[in-house]
């Protein structure tokens, strides 16, 4: 496009206009290539495979999506799930990612490219980073120009934070979200510098793809308003500003109530309030600058103290309303997760299933470091950079920053939201650093030249290839190297091979000028501050963040080890066991079981009904008999359980297990936690209390553990086990994996009934302890 | 079921052989028949060597097998052979044609396949036959059902007898097990057990249909591997490669497990291999194969092994988890293999010899699929197999096919290995369609540059004649002369430094007459560019849309002009005060105010130069 306004070509300033243009498009393809290809480590160092728990159930959403088409898909009753309950899924799910899965498998095969679905699941979210990636360019280039946005996207194509979520395999809503959400913020924007209708209904339509793409859209519809309404009081309010706000405001409130997951939240929910209460604000000061615009000044004070009066009535009367609204719905209008939100302390407080997932805990101190690294350093020059001078634009990223942080520091999975913003921050910081530096050491050079030989005609014409020449050979540092050149031609595109100006220019910002020598110390700092952020990356993409979780690894003086023994127990089911046969295990293995194994599960990781994952918790926790009472009630046919203990795997279900107990317990009181702890710990060994020994949990996870190695020595806990050597009466083992690390019970038949034996039991019963059979189990 | 049905058959059996007596096989005689029984795997292979005579009167041309039902059903593979010349010369000839025959007034409980001779038998004559025989699911599990502790044991039914519908005159039978643990066997006259195996005969002169049914049960620790279903897709691609996918659907048909797996004891076994459960299968693969995967429906499975030289190429998989008696799995293994050692040309075609089936040992296939997946644009596709398969065809679309490949689909139930023998599929295909793909693509990134070239040259705005885009255009106008005009005051601006620097040169060297010619080589270059200055004024003049810009144009036009002044009458005076010779602080003095103006002037030049640049 820039071709195309320049002067006709052939003069040198459209050919280094083109080749800016042509530079900077290459250094972005490189930047999707190298978002994409840093992605693939888990690829090449595991396989081909969906990661976790979560991109089970979209693989298995986008697989019925692909055979049966979409129309089925809105209409998706799944029976395999929560059973006896169910799940309506087109109407529970975000459905963004799946539809743009399939939407990719679709068009591929239609062109006669025939990818199995998995293998486009697998890949979504690697392609999407490199679109995250440019989206960042053009955002960050509305904000401070494309010198910026090619530092921030080459930042964001590595940035650990972001590529822990979405490393290929990891096939979850936050990869494509992150995307739609740049892209949206991209979007606002624009529009806001441009003032385009056009761009505000691309904007709603971005917000659409986010809404359908995941819960974190109620960040953007939360600060875009903010920003507006920071905007609006700091009055730089002008009508730009109002296209980009109400049009986005009416078109993306009715887009995502089309979602069926969303649906009438859009307006009912608290999380929407502020946009609503921002485009009345909107309203009534679009309407003062008319007034003041068509009103002598006295009339218009008149005006305003009619407005103002009448106005705090209707405020007065709208907040009443909300106050009402809010006050009426039993969490305050907040869902658990918004308000854990706005109060860290909540959900550990009231919400035990959403505090026991690890990605909803505050975040450690090195967690930063490890998620973003050397950009939590360059955001504060970032922020100081966007204040001079201070725009539309960057006044929004600044605000975008401060908000995320906020919330980054309520839950670990929100330092997602940061990172895009760290890495516009620290772009925008590096690349102003640069212009000094490079701008500094340009001018002192030519100085120096200019003194030594005064009588050398047009100094600084010589002396620009000259310096050219030493800045590229200072500019080795990767992320560095892609984004200077770019800025030297976007310089050139608006000086064209001026460089007097350029020097009368330096002049005048004088101040800014630094000593040569601290200029090119600086530069090289910076540079290897960018080197140790690109190595940093590439570590974490390779080590940290690729590992699949369903197949873990170790290496040994034998070479390496594969545990494969989820799938193995997986395969197992879905092969040996009868096709309609219920597996109760705890819900962190629900997709995965329903997924791979495709049984019909109790619970899974979609924890919308507490109760059904108290019973699970609840027969967890019970003694064998009661356990199996409870599961007979639900049909399940096998218990599955994830057990450590021999190879030392940490996440296994021992280790869970206090979840479980707070679980059941807050549904069914006689579960209580106290009983399972010794003075308040949490020990499986022969000091723990009688009632952890006996419930199902440690009879399945331990059974005939000890005759492994002859003590029960587990390495999880490293400590022996409490009770050794016991028999299961009412489950019998079906299946043990490799490493011993799912076990896999079935619930024995029931015995036939004996007169004599029955008797002897009721006996028993009347005499033991279990004086409340009936509260035991909730299903009967 | 199996087991009591074969019962009933047996029963059935003895019944018809007494009512039978067909005088159309009374012919020949068989002299000599020895039987050797394999069932060391879990297939039962059956080699028998018959010396028939032909003691009638004419000649014949046919020859009549007959196995019991119970056995002719499970047939998998049936080959008969003659042999000629005797001793350790003999050499057998080529197969002879064998159908499945049913003669009138025979009993169902018999299996008839007819063998057409190679050559009519006269008078007298004998033949010396030699017929393998394969047979499936022939090995009973016997108990049905074992827990994971107990060995496994299999029951094999036979006749020690043979069953000819002709007279036998001297017959033997041996019966080759895995080890030498019997559980039982029948016990007849001439029964001997030597270690691993048992002697049945010789009995002589036996009449036809004799029959004496016996039972072996013992110990088997053979895999029971059945595919249940194998998918074999070979896709040939005349790049190179011949890609062999294989969908194996497996279950261990051994005897069932019962009660509890469990892990501990199956890792306690000191020797794991055999008994209830097997651990892996061995496939021998072709030599030179390569890319060897093998996965399931929920990804890979790194139980694997590989080896490989120059003549084969072995992989030892290990399925997900043990298979136990009734256990099934899936998976799937695919290999890449040279195109050169599988494709040959013949008499203008093209012809794929390959193996027919599994790679695997031992294994029994009870439907095998074959697919033949033929590049696009092949024609005239025929197929040569060795044995009766069910042909069909169908079309495949994979990467970037417009017309599709042809699959040659060849289907077959129950396949042992002794069916691995090469097909050969003829087909036509000329190399051209070979670069239709590549250039399809090619055309299609060109066309699609094409149209981004065509895009951004091609001016796509609804209306020309519009006001706003004639606007635009003239602004565009407005700012190329705009660009040109401070293009020539930064030339401007050049020629003062160049005036200043030669004034510099002058204080310190004292050379007047370089200085003076610097002034007169700046006076033209300055006089020239006012020339070029002017019409590019005029124009602007002319814009209405420059009408707000124009003005500072003018003023930066004049402002410089009068800095240009100055600095000449600075110039001047220095220059003429080094003639005078005057102090350089007298000059200093003199052109000190000059120099104040000089420095206003230049600030306002550059603030206007600064906002020009700026629109």
């Amino acid at each position: 496009m820039a071709t195309l306004e320049s002067p006709p070509p052939g003069t040198p300033s459209a050919m280094t206009n083109a080749f800016g243009t042509v530079l900077s498009a290459l250094i972005l393809l490189l930047i999707g290539v190298l978002a994409f290809s840093i992605r693939l480590f888990s690829v090449i160092k595991y396989e081909s495979v969906i990661h976790e728990f979560d991109p089970y159930f979209n693989y298995r959403v986008t697989q019925f999506l692909s055979k049966n088409g979409i129309y089925e898909f809105w209409n998706w009753f799944d029976d395999r799930t929560w059973y006896p309950l169910g799940r309506v899924i087109g109407g529970t799910v975000y459905p963004g990612l799946t539809l743009t899965a399939g939407t990719i498998w679709w068009a591929l095969n239609a062109i006669n490219i025939p990818l199995s679905v998995e293998t486009v699941c697998v890949f979504t979210a690697p392609v999407f980073s490199a679109f995250a990636s440019w989206a960042t360019y053009l955002l960050t280039k509305e904000v401070k120009g494309s010198g910026a946005g090619l530092a921030a996207a080459a930042l964001l194509a590595m940035v650990p934070s972001y590529i822990s979520r979405s490393v290929a395999g990891s096939y979850d809503n936050e990869a494509v979200a992150i995307f739609a959400l740049i892209f949206t913020f991209y979007l606002y924007i624009k529009t806001l510098n441009t003032g385009s209708l056009f761009y505000a209904t691309l904007n709603a339509i971005a917000y659409f793809y986010m809404v359908c793409s995941w819960g974190g859209y109620t960040f953007i519809i939360n600060l875009i308003p903010m920003h507006v309404l920071l905007c609006i009081v700091t009055g730089r309010y002008s009508p730009r500003l109002y296209i980009a706000y109400a049009p986005l405001v009416v078109l993306g409130t009715l887009l995502a109530a089309l979602v069926p997951v969303v649906g009438f939240n859009a307006v009912l929910t608290s999380e929407h309030f502020a946009s609503f209460l921002v485009f009345i604000i909107i309203h009534v000061v679009a309407l003062v600058y008319y007034i003041k615009g068509i009103l002598s000044p006295k009339m218009f004070k008149v005006a305003v103290t009619l407005v103002v009066s009448i106005g705090l009535a209707v405020c007065l009367i709208v907040v009443a309303v909300l106050v009402a609204l809010v006050a009426s719905s039993p969490t305050g209008g907040w869902s658990g997760r918004s308000l854990s939100l706005l109060d860290p302390t909540y959900a550990s407080k009231y919400i035990p299933i959403i505090a026991s997932v690890s990605e909803h805990q505050p975040p450690t101190w090195p967690s930063y470091f490890m998620d973003i690294n050397v950009l939590a350093f360059l955001v504060p020059a970032g922020i100081i950079a966007c204040f001079s001078p201070l725009s539309d634009a960057s006044s929004f990223v600044v605000l975008y920053i401060v908000m995320s942080v906020y919330f980054s520091g309520v839950m670990v999975r929100l330092m997602l939201v940061l990172a895009p913003a760290a890495c516009i921050m620290s772009g925008i910081a590096l690349s102003q650093a640069f212009d000094v530096f490079t701008a500094s050491i340009k001018y002192q050079l030519g100085r120096s030249a200019n003194s030594k030989d005064d009588a050398e005609d047009n100094t600084s014409t010589n002396n620009a290839p000259k310096d050219d020449s030493s800045s590229g050979k200072t500019d080795k540092g990767e992320e560095v190297a892609k984004e200077r050149p770019s800025k030297k031609g976007k310089k050139k595109e608006r000086e064209p091979a001026d460089k007097p100006s350029v020097k009368s220019k330096i002049l005048k910002k004088r101040a800014l000028v630094l000593p040569l020598e601290a200029s090119i110390v600086a530069l090289l700092l910076l540079i290897m501050l960018g080197a140790f952020y690109v190595i940093h990356c590439v570590w974490a993409a390779a080590e940290a963040y690729s590992a699949p979780s369903i197949v873990l690894t170790s290496q040994s003086r034998d070479g390496l080890h594969v545990f494969d023994d989820f799938r193995e127990s997986y395969a197992w089911l879905s092969h040996n066991t009868d096709v309609d046969d219920k597996v109760a295990s705890w819900w962190d293995y629900g997709y995965q079981t329903t997924a791979m194994a495709n049984r019909t599960v109790i619970v899974d990781n979609n924890t919308w009904n507490n109760t059904h994952i108290a019973t699970v918790g609840t027969a967890m926790s019970s003694p064998e008999k009661a356990a199996w009472e409870i599961f007979n009630s639900l049909d399940v046919k096998y218990v599955l359980v994830v057990f450590g203990g021999l190879i030392g795997y940490p996440s296994d279900d021992i280790n869970k297990f206090l979840w479980m107990v707070r679980i059941g317990g807050g549904v069914f009181p006689h579960i209580k936690e106290a009983d399972y702890l010794r003075d308040g710990n949490y020990r499986i060994d022969s000091e723990a209390t009688p009632t952890m020994l006996n419930c199902l949990m440690y009879k399945l996870s331990y059974y005939r553990f000890v005759e492994t190695d002859g003590k029960g020595y587990d390495r999880v806990r490293r400590t022996e086990i409490g009770k050794k050597n016991f028999k299961l009466t009412h489950f019998e083992e079906v299946f043990t994996s490799h490493h011993w690390m799912v076990r896999i019970y079935k619930l024995k038949p029931q015995k036939n009934r004996i007169r004599g034996r029955a008797k002897k039991l009721k006996l028993k019963t009347s005499s033991g302890l279990d004086s409340k059979p009936a509260k035991k189990n909730p299903w009967i | 079921m199996k087991k009591t049905s074969s019962v009933v058959d047996l029963l059935l059996l003895l019944l018809a052989i007494n009512v039978l007596a067909t005088p159309a096989f009374s012919d020949l005689v068989l002299s000599k028949v020895e039987r050797r029984i394999d069932v060391t795997s879990q297939i039962a292979r059956v080699t028998k060597t018959l010396k028939v005579v032909n003691s009638g009167s004419e000649s014949v041309s046919e020859f009549t097998l007959t196995f019991p039902k119970f056995l002719g059903n499970n047939l998998a593979y049936l080959t008969v052979s003659h042999s000629e010349g005797k001793g350790k010369a003999k050499r057998s000839l080529a197969n002879l044609s064998v159908k499945e025959a049913h003669p009138k007034g025979t009993p169902d409980s018999i299996s008839f396949y007819s063998v057409s001779l190679p050559k009519p038998l006269s008078k007298g004559d004998t033949l010396t036959l030699e017929v393998v025989a394969a047979f499936t699911n022939v090995l009973q599990p016997f108990p049905e059902k074992i827990t994971q502790r107990d060995i496994h044991l299999v029951m094999l039914q036979e006749s020690a007898q043979y069953l000819s519908p002709y007279v036998v005159e001297s017959q033997s039978l041996s019966i080759k097990l895995p080890n030498a643990r019997i559980e039982s066997y029948t016990k007849l006259e001439n029964t001997k057990v030597q270690g691993s195996e048992i002697k049945y005969g010789p009995y002589k002169n036996l009449a036809q249909y004799s029959y004496a049914p016996i039972v072996v049960h013992f110990e088997s620790k053979a895999a029971f591997a059945v595919a249940e279903k194998l998918v074999r897709e070979i896709e040939v691609s005349h790049w190179g490669n011949v890609q062999v996918t294989e969908h194996y659907n497996l279950v261990h048909r051994g005897a069932q497990l019962k009660g509890e797996f469990s892990r501990l004891e199956y890792q306690d076994r000191p020797n794991p291999q055999g008994v209830s459960a097997f651990r892996h299968l061995l496939a021998r693969l072709p030599p030179r194969a390569h890319s060897i995967y093998y996965r399931d429906d929920i990804g890979n499975i790194s139980t694997s092994q590989m080896q490989s030289d120059s003549k084969k190429t072995e992989l030892l998989i290990e399925p997900r988890f043990p298979l136990f008696g009734g256990w099934k799995t899936f998976f799937t293994i695919g290999y890449g293999l040279p195109l050169g050692d599988f494709l040959f040309a013949s008499e203008g075609k093209r012809f794929l010899d390959i193996s027919f089936g599994s790679p695997m040992i031992d294994l029994v296939t009870e439907k095998l699929i074959v697919q033949v997946v033929l590049p696009e644009g092949s024609k005239d596709i025929s197929v040569t197999t060795p044995f009766d398969v069910k042909q069909s065809h169908e079309i495949k679309y994979s990467h970037l096919d417009i017309a599709g490949r042809p699959v040659v689909v060849l289907e077959k139930n129950n396949v042992v290995p002794d069916h691995n023998q090469n097909i050969q599929v003829y087909y036509k295909f000329s190399n051209i369609n070979l670069l239709s793909e590549p250039l399809m693509l090619i055309t299609g990134f060109f066309v699609l540059f094409i149209t981004c070239i065509i895009y951004t040259r091609a001016d796509f705005s609804i209306s020309k004649s519009s006001a706003a885009y004639l606007a635009k255009l003239q602004w565009d106008e407005v700012l190329a002369t705009l660009q040109e005009v401070q293009n020539i005051i930064q030339k401007c601006v050049a020629a003062h430094d160049k005036l200043e620097a030669s004034l510099r040169d002058l204080s310190r060297t004292g050379d007047i007459q370089t200085c003076k010619a610097a002034r007169k080589s700046t006076d033209s270059f300055l006089k020239d560019l006012s020339k070029e200055l002017r019409p590019l004024l005029a124009s602007l003049q002319s814009f209405p849309s420059a009408s707000q810009i124009s003005p500072k144009v003018e003023e930066l036009v004049a402002k410089e002009k009068e800095l240009q002044e100055k600095l000449m009458a600075k110039h001047t005076t220095v220059v003429e005060g080094y003639e005078k010779k005057s102090s350089g602080r007298d000059i200093e003095n003199r052109i000190a105010s000059q120099q104040q103006k000089i420095m206003a002037l230049r600030q306002e030049v550059d603030d206007l130069l600064e906002f020009i640049d700026e629109i």
